[in-house]
């Protein structure tokens, strides 16, 4: 009984393994001319089995497995739904973009299954070597990912700058572990804050903390650690940039907000104006760059360094309310960036044919299905109502704004009104009569994959915007399993509808 | 049993007849039609409010208010008053007009044209039937996304520009409008317009901050009416936007917000804006008046000419008396029924001759007599001749604001002045004298059966506002009325204050 406890703790990590080594298994015996979509099929359905067993892992008592390496609890198991998600909508995507005779496919669907295992790790970990082995598993793989069109310059490049960087960052987070260690004796985040407590070299664990800090807001693409982003994200396949900017994100949130509320609460003094300073610069770096961009992947390379901006605010909360902000915001910033590469692959397709903002003038006429989801997407990433990506900035903000943080709130909604202005010219391009010359006429029907991928981001991002209470709700769970959180004081707002005047009358 | 969900029919009625536009067939006129059937079935819809409408009956009708989400505490609360309850038969009407007017003028792509068109009057309506501030923000900014497209897709040749101003215009300040938003939720607790009220009569909200928020809300909705210095995007907006865009483009949605929070949420602090507003709104008067003398596009002239005429409706809107505030509401809806005629006629002529160049037309009134007659009565309207609808207004409007106003409205007068002169110079330079050489080679086609199905009812509805107003007047006030009062400061706090111990107790003893 224990036995079969501990496996379904990592169950869904089992799957994506399973999957992975099958597709490696069996694209050696396939003949050489073989089509190797099915092998993408496979990939597909494994995430979708990796998504209903991370459904499932919600009916699990909250434990621990391995020796107290990894955790599940209603916070692991939220980022768990919401990575095999993001994978099985990618390997829709990819499986749309790629053609039977692209290079190395089996790989590419092995690779997208092996870094998920992961990126799942992280979540659940709660021992910092085996949150640094999932790290590094999610890396390599993505690292790979992003060199995957080896005949091209900029992919090479893109990878090579990716790994070279993503290392350097990977090793000031091991050294992070290493000093935290030194100072708490402990590498066991649930047993760091208790370690801090009695530490006599609390100055080595806040450099500690700070160098954890600075590896993992590399990986969320933060500014000032964000320089890596628009050279990679041009480089690399779009169906390929659709994941990396989304899932590897997710899971280094999810272990930023782990080791910041669950290991070092005694040292919020010290994280909170460091990640608000970084929030408030992601946000305004992030658009401005954004501004300038005439490639469409670049820009949303910069959107993304905003949007990670725009997560950060709400780590400053302190709150229960907080941590379900961020965690409510990282799943509406992962659907609907899934959602728009989902277009953009399919457009510009594997090798890239759509670059610049102009080469998709006229989408919408050739396309009105393709031009509507674009639009759709972008519209959320604007942050429209009936979106998930308004009521995510609007979570962020309400909890910023109730914790006192009205500046850094103003800052950002500032930042998102600036960030329409580069949506929009994606948008009325989109719009745009084209050409007889036009590249966006030669963009082909959306395939089966496709259509599903957009169906199920479409969705998403509605229900996120228009009943998203179910999602909330685990997101406000996931909040409560940090301890410091789960006895807090009454949140947000108690009792809905109840006249507030008792509070105010209250006050002097 | 009707009147509970009356709203939420009125509302997403739209929204279901765009779905299933978007699964029709592109064939003929079948888009059309069915966009034209969903706008009459919603103006059928809204009939039901004044029809059911019970008058002496303080606060909000038909209402319904159900839990949306839990936390943050959001709930799906409609209801209108006599302020709004016009403003929404308004939306009802114009629609069905919007579809008839782009009946030929949109040839190409109308599955998107009609998918948007409705789409924007679900938000429309949504803004004026929303009583949770969230919800009423959500319809708010989806307004902007349909005109915008709209704009970017049919508009004349600079309509991505033009569309990309409009929505940032819009947006940025917004964005400051949801920052107040969430302040006000953080130190109250509550999204709902009622409960937001009690909340800051009953003092208790430092007035320094309850200042910014106030302006915040000003701001925004200043943009969208818009207020003489935010006017930047209206003349590039309206001239860029199809017929049936331009006419829903100004005027209400940000008149009526204006009405509705600024002054029903902060009626300390819309007073202590008045003297500004009230200098900005006769600047707005004459500048637009004077503007508009001297355009050569008509489309332009029309766009400032509706600067002048909002800005007749903030006068009266922040004079805070109960004549002024009526004269304001009903400006309102004339500007939409009369303004939104010219632009129809505006855009006929368009369709015949294709410029909106007023030099190159002449003498059209021998050509086309009833096309002639209709630009007259507009017209008339527009300036405020008696038994038309546009005189109740200004009368209202300028009789309201007189006391304790004089200066200001004397030189408001001026503004009913200058209309004349640009609309009637207008009228003479197209229609009469010599006709010009592109009068006399195109083929000059009277209005036809359609566009009289468009223009008749408008037409019939100025007379009727000129005549009857009292009947319109009657719902309208007593929405106002609670505007017009003084607002409820210190001593009147104090008195709330009794009522709040039991409520503060009960909620201690919950706990």
């Amino acid at each position: 009984m224990n036995g079969s406890m501990t496996v379904l703790r990592i169950l869904p990590e089992i799957i994506f393994t399973i999957t992975g080594v099958l597709i490696m298994l069996v694209d050696p015996v396939m003949p050489r001319e073989a089509n190797r979509k099915p092998l993408g099929w496979l990939a597909v359905f494994g995430a979708l089995a990796a998504l209903v067993a991370s459904l499932y892992q919600y009916s699990l008592p909250d434990g621990t497995a391995y020796f107290g390496v990894v955790q599940t609890d209603a916070f692991s198991v939220f980022f768990h739904v919401l990575i095999s998600g993001i994978i099985l909508v990618s390997a829709l995507v990819a499986l749309d973009a790629v053609h039977p005779d692209t290079e190395n496919l089996g790989e590419l669907f092995a690779l997208i299954s092996f870094g998920a295992v992961g990126m799942l790790l992280m979540t659940s970990g709660v021992e910092l070597l085996l949150v640094f082995i999932g790290l590094e598993i999610s890396s390599i793989s993505t690292y790979i990912l992003a060199g995957f069109r080896r005949k091209t310059a900029k992919s090479p490049e893109s990878a090579i700058k990716y790994f070279l960087l993503g290392s350097f960052a990977t090793a000031f987070f091991l050294y992070g572990i290493a000093l935290t260690y030194g100072a708490t004796g402990t590498t066991r985040i649930t047993d760091i804050a208790t370690g801090l407590a009695t530490t006599h070299d609390l100055p080595i664990a806040v450099v500690g903390l700070a160098f954890i800090i600075i590896g993992l807001a590399f990986k969320v693409s933060a500014a000032p650690f964000h320089l890596w982003t628009p050279d990679v994200y041009e480089g690399a396949p779009s169906p390929i940039v659709g994941l990396m900017s989304t899932a590897p994100k997710a899971a280094a949130f999810a272990v930023l907000l782990r080791i910041a509320y669950e290991a070092f609460p005694q040292l919020q003094s010290h994280w909170m104006p460091l990640l608000w300073i970084i929030a408030a610069i992601s946000m305004t770096l992030g658009n401005l760059g954004a501004l300038r961009q005439k490639n469409v992947k670049r820009m949303l390379a910069y959107s993304s360094i905003a949007h990670a901006g725009y997560l950060l605010v709400a780590f400053t909360v302190l709150s229960a309310d907080g941590v379900a902000a961020a965690s409510f915001y990282a799943v509406a910033y992962a659907v609907m960036n899934v959602g728009i590469f989902a277009v953009i692959s399919h457009a510009g397709g594997y090798e890239d044919r759509l670059t610049l903002i102009e080469d998709y003038k006229g989408l919408a006429y050739r396309s009105p299905l393709l031009g509507g989801a674009m639009a759709f997407f972008l519209l959320s990433l604007i942050g429209i109502p009936f979106t998930g990506g308004f009521f995510g900035k609007f979570y962020v903000f309400a909890s910023a704004i109730h914790a006192g943080m009205i500046w850094l709130a103003i800052i950002g909604l500032i930042n998102s009104g600036i960030a329409v202005f580069y949506y929009l010219r994606v948008l009325t391009a989109a719009y745009t009569k084209p050409l007889d010359t036009s590249p966006v006429l030669n963009v082909p029907r959306a395939s089966f994959p496709l259509l599903l991928a957009l169906f199920l981001t479409v969705s998403v991002t509605l229900i996120l915007g228009i009943a998203p209470d179910r999602i909330l709700k685990g997101a406000r769970n996931a909040a409560e399993t940090f301890p410091i959180l789960s006895s807090q004081q009454p949140p947000l707002n108690a009792t809905p509808g109840a006249p507030s005047m008792a509070e105010l009358s209250h006050k002097p | 049993m009707l009147n509970g969900s009356i709203l939420s029919l009125i509302t997403f009625l739209p929204l279901a007849g765009a779905v299933i536009l978007a699964l029709l067939p592109r064939r003929g006129r079948i888009i059309q039609w069915w966009a034209l059937l969903v706008s009459l079935a919603t103006f059928v819809a809204t009939l039901h409010l004044p029809a059911h409408f019970v008058y002496g009956q303080s606060g909000f009708q038909f209402v319904i208010n159900a839990p949306w989400i839990t936390h943050p505490a959001i709930r799906y609360h409609l209801g209108v008053d006599g302020l709004s309850m016009w403003l929404v038969v308004l939306t009802g009407f114009l629609a069905p007009i919007g579809v008839l007017v782009s009946w030929k003028a949109i040839e190409n792509r109308t599955k998107e044209f009609y998918f948007l068109f409705l789409i924007q009057q679900t938000a429309m309506l949504g803004v004026f039937v929303s009583l949770d501030l969230f919800l009423y923000y959500a319809f708010w900014e989806l307004t902007l996304v349909p005109m915008a497209i709209l704009i970017a897709m049919y508009g004349r040749n600079k309509g991505p520009q033009a569309a990309i101003k409009f929505f940032l215009y819009a947006f940025i300040p917004s964005a400051l409008l949801l920052v107040a938003i969430l302040w006000l939720y953080a130190k109250t607790g509550t999204f709902e317009f009622t409960h937001l009220q009690t909340a800051i009569a009953a003092g208790g909200l430092g007035p320094q901050a309850l200042f910014w928020v106030a302006l915040a809300f000003l701001v925004a909705f200043a943009v969208k009416v818009p207020v003489f210095p935010l006017h930047g995007w209206l003349a590039d907006g309206l001239t860029q936007a199809p017929t049936a865009m331009s006419m829903v483009i100004a005027g209400k949605l940000g008149l009526y917000s204006l009405l509705r929070f600024n002054l029903g949420i902060f009626p300390v602090q819309s007073r202590e804006f008045a003297p500004w507003m009230i200098a900005l709104a006769v600047i707005g008067i004459i500048y637009g008046a004077l503007v508009a003398l001297v355009q050569r596009d008509m489309k332009r002239l029309v766009a400032y000419a509706i600067l002048s005429q909002v800005s007749f409706v903030l006068l009266g809107i922040f004079c805070f008396s109960i004549t002024g505030l009526d004269g304001a509401v009903y400006q309102i809806i004339n500007e939409g029924v009369s303004g939104g005629a010219l632009l129809v006629l505006l855009g006929i002529l368009y369709e015949r001759y294709g410029t909106f160049e007023i030099s190159e037309y002449g003498g059209l009134s021998k050509r086309l007599p009833h096309m002639a007659t209709l630009y007259i009565i507009t017209t008339l309207s527009l300036i405020g001749l008696p038994i038309l609808n546009g005189f109740v207004g200004e009368f209202l409007v300028l009789s309201g604001s007189f006391v304790g106003h004089h200066g200001w409205v004397v030189a408001a007068t001026t503004g009913v002045i200058l209309s004349a002169s640009y609309m009637l110079w207008f009228i003479q330079r197209v229609f009469f004298g010599p006709p010009s050489t592109m009068v006399e080679e195109k083929p000059g086609i009277d209005v036809n059966f359609r566009e009289l199905a468009t223009l008749w009812p408008m037409i019939l509805l100025m007379v009727v506002m000129g005549v009857a107003s009292s009947y319109w007047i009657r719902g309208i006030e007593e929405g106002i009325r609670p505007l017009a009062n003084a607002p409820v400061t210190q001593p009147m706090a104090q008195s709330h204050a009794t009522s709040l111990p039991t409520q503060a107790t009960l909620r201690k003893g919950r706990q």
